[in-house]
């Protein structure tokens, strides 16, 4: 950088000098600045939480306010976990996870791999493909509803094109076999351009000097590939993977605008029960239960995958 | 190319790489291109199969949007020739318009929450990523740890307790509510953006304008904001189009004269559920914006959203 008047003058001053200059003395700017924000998270995501907690042993339900509450203790979250239907929904959301986020990263890595060669136009052609996650989820699962009708949906009438099967011989969201990986391929479609962004900028991190001292080595094109792109792009790999992966844990408007949760509850993933025991059936005591274990579920998952992700780092 | 470099990617590949991109690019656009088109045709031609591509445009779908309809007898209709282009669209189908639809007001809920919001959750942002880019905070990190950890939590797992607190606040339903909660739920990402900016940002600068005579608040506005402009502006791109889009607390705490447009869209849809020209032009008005400004803004948006996940 160009050395300027100013950054010249300041580096001659010492630094206890700016500490003692006229105004609120910084330690209160400190605090005012910070302040609203710690004031509106505690508001609005600290003082739920722990309200959401203390509903969790009581058997409230929001609809009857008159009815006397009870502590009820540790039942809700008993009956949470010896329930088989909510393992059903949490097996749904595992294989949502699973294959969203290996499709994702198939492809994401593989198109920003492709778009790395720099060929002409690569930019405006990254913003098109990224285009679909900048949408709103909820009007996206709308569209494609639409699009997955059986007998005038545009989907089926190119699934049918290509393979020769009858359009109305299939439904996307109606078959139980299905309705889970119609629910992949939309969050597929949408997401691909998050992963793909952030491994962009992985393999635009990675030094041409590394890759120069490779091919002096003589190494094949192929051992760059595993030797140096595929460790150096691994980090920003994961922190994509994790990202997903705390999203399409929350997962709930894509899934609730396309099929509903169902048929029956194929699709019907953990956030979709909740909403569910919460605002239809008015468990509400139950149903805090319920957020406050899967809560815990994402954070331990997170946290234990950061640290993973960190020993990644280091090496 | 004048010099030879081991890193260059030859002609051939880079045709290819570039084949397949655009491939890609093209199919992803499918199923964006189809809904803006199904705007523009008739009820019929929208269901007909095989699926038409080439069909009469019609503006039907967009004047369904807006307007509320009423089937009339034969004799009103007669005694009332039809003023205006849009109901003589109406007309083909004996029916008049009886009144706008909410789609407008809709539409108006998200552009005020989405605005609103964005501007506080920069605002607030802004000064507490500066403090904890400037000042010595105790227990910062985990502070900033503790902002960022807000975002993991499933909104409906927040919506229930919201939900209970907005009935006693009286702020279900509302604008300020509305604005608020999306507020809160940007804040976090807000400050972890910005304060990556303004980190970027020398101290020389301030300290040399605290020398000059200016108190904190003169350099913060006078010397860090314009520095920070270009960051500020694409953390507030990102708040606007997460306002933008959300649904579950929108579908869960609004009903009437809050809610936005992503839980009133699926519902233009109707009861015979077959109005998909109108579900189209509602998708289109709705996700226009968000596509132009990303094309518009391309090379702050993709910075952000990769700057935002690699720092740290």
């Amino acid at each position: 950088m160009s050395e300027t008047p100013v950054s010249r003058a300041a580096r001659a001053t010492p630094p206890t000098v700016a500490r003692k200059i006229k105004g609120l003395s910084d330690r209160a700017i400190a605090w005012i600045f910070v302040a609203p924000t710690i004031f509106l998270l505690l508001a609005i995501n600290i003082f739920p939480l722990i309200w959401t907690i203390r509903l969790s042993f009581t058997n409230f339900r929001a609809n009857r306010l008159n009815r006397e509450v009870e502590w009820v203790g540790l039942r809700n979250y008993e009956r949470i976990l010896t329930d088989t239907d909510i393992w059903l929904n949490m097996q749904a959301t595992a294989h949502f996870l699973f294959w969203t986020i290996f499709f994702q990263v198939l492809i994401g890595f593989t198109l920003a791999w492709l778009i790395n060669k720099k060929f002409k136009g690569n930019d405006l052609w990254t913003t098109i493909i990224v285009l679909p996650m900048m949408l709103s989820p909820a009007v996206v699962g709308n569209f494609w509803k639409f699009l997955y009708q059986p007998q005038i949906g545009l989907f089926n009438y190119i699934i049918a094109f290509f393979t020769g099967k009858d359009p109305s011989s299939f439904e996307m969201l109606g078959s139980v076999d299905l309705a889970p990986w119609s629910i992949v391929i939309v969050d597929t479609w949408m997401w691909t351009p998050f992963v793909m962004l952030i491994c962009l900028a992985g393999l635009r991190s990675i030094p041409d000097y590394i890759y120069e001292a490779a091919e002096i080595d003589r190494a094949s094109k192929l051992r760059q590939f595993f030797t140096i792109t595929i460790p150096m792009v691994l980090p920003f790999l994961m922190l994509a993977v994790l990202f997903r992966g705390i999203e399409n844990f929350k997962m709930f408007d894509l899934v609730v605008q396309l099929t509903g949760g169902g048929p029956g509850s194929t699709t019907e993933l953990t956030s979709i029960n909740l909403k569910r025991e919460a605002f239809e059936k008015w468990r509400t005591g139950y149903a805090s239960a319920y957020a406050i274990i899967l809560f815990v579920t994402v954070f331990g998952l997170a946290s234990i995958y950061v640290k993973a992700l960190n020993k990644v780092k280091e090496r | 190319m004048s010099s030879f470099s081991v890193t260059e990617p030859s002609k051939r590949s880079k045709w290819f790489a570039g084949s397949l991109v655009i491939l890609y690019a093209v199919i992803t656009m499918i199923p964006l291109a189809w809904i803006m088109l199904t705007g523009f045709k008739s009820p019929a031609d929208a269901i007909s199969y095989p699926p038409k591509v080439l069909f009469e445009p019609t503006l039907e779908g967009y004047v369904n949007l807006f307007t509320t309809r009423t089937r009339q007898t034969d004799e009103f209709l007669a005694a009332n020739p039809p003023e205006t282009w849009y109901e003589d669209i109406v007309r083909q189908y004996d029916m008049v318009i009886a009144g706008p639809s909410k789609f407008g007001e809709r539409f108006l809920n998200s552009v005020i929450i989405g605005f609103g919001s964005t501007f506080l959750s920069i605002f607030l942002g802004t000064l507490a990523a500066y403090a904890f880019s400037r000042f010595r905070i105790p227990l910062a990190d985990d502070l900033l740890f503790f902002i960022l950890s807000t975002r993991m939590m499933p909104p409906i797992a927040v919506a229930i307790p919201i939900f209970l607190m907005y009935r006693q606040l009286g702020l279900s339903d509302t604008h300020l509510g509305m604005i608020l909660l999306y507020t809160a739920v940007n804040i976090s990402l807000a400050v972890w953006l910005l304060k990556g900016f303004i980190d970027e940002i020398p101290r020389e600068y301030e300290e040399a304008a605290l020398i000059d005579g200016y108190t904190r608040f003169q350099a913060f506005y006078k010397v860090v904001l314009p520095q920070a402009a270009t960051g500020i502006a694409s953390t507030a791109i990102f708040c606007l189009i997460f306002a933008w889009n959300e649904y579950a607390f929108a579908v869960l705490l609004t009903s009437g004269t809050a809610q936005t447009a992503p839980p009133f869209i699926p519902t233009i849809i109707g009861v015979g559920g077959l109005d998909w020209p109108a579900v189209a032009a509602g998708a289109t008005i709705f996700l226009l914006p968000v596509m132009i400004f990303t094309v518009a803004l391309r090379k702050h948006l993709l910075r952000g959203i990769t700057f935002g996940a690699v720092r740290k």
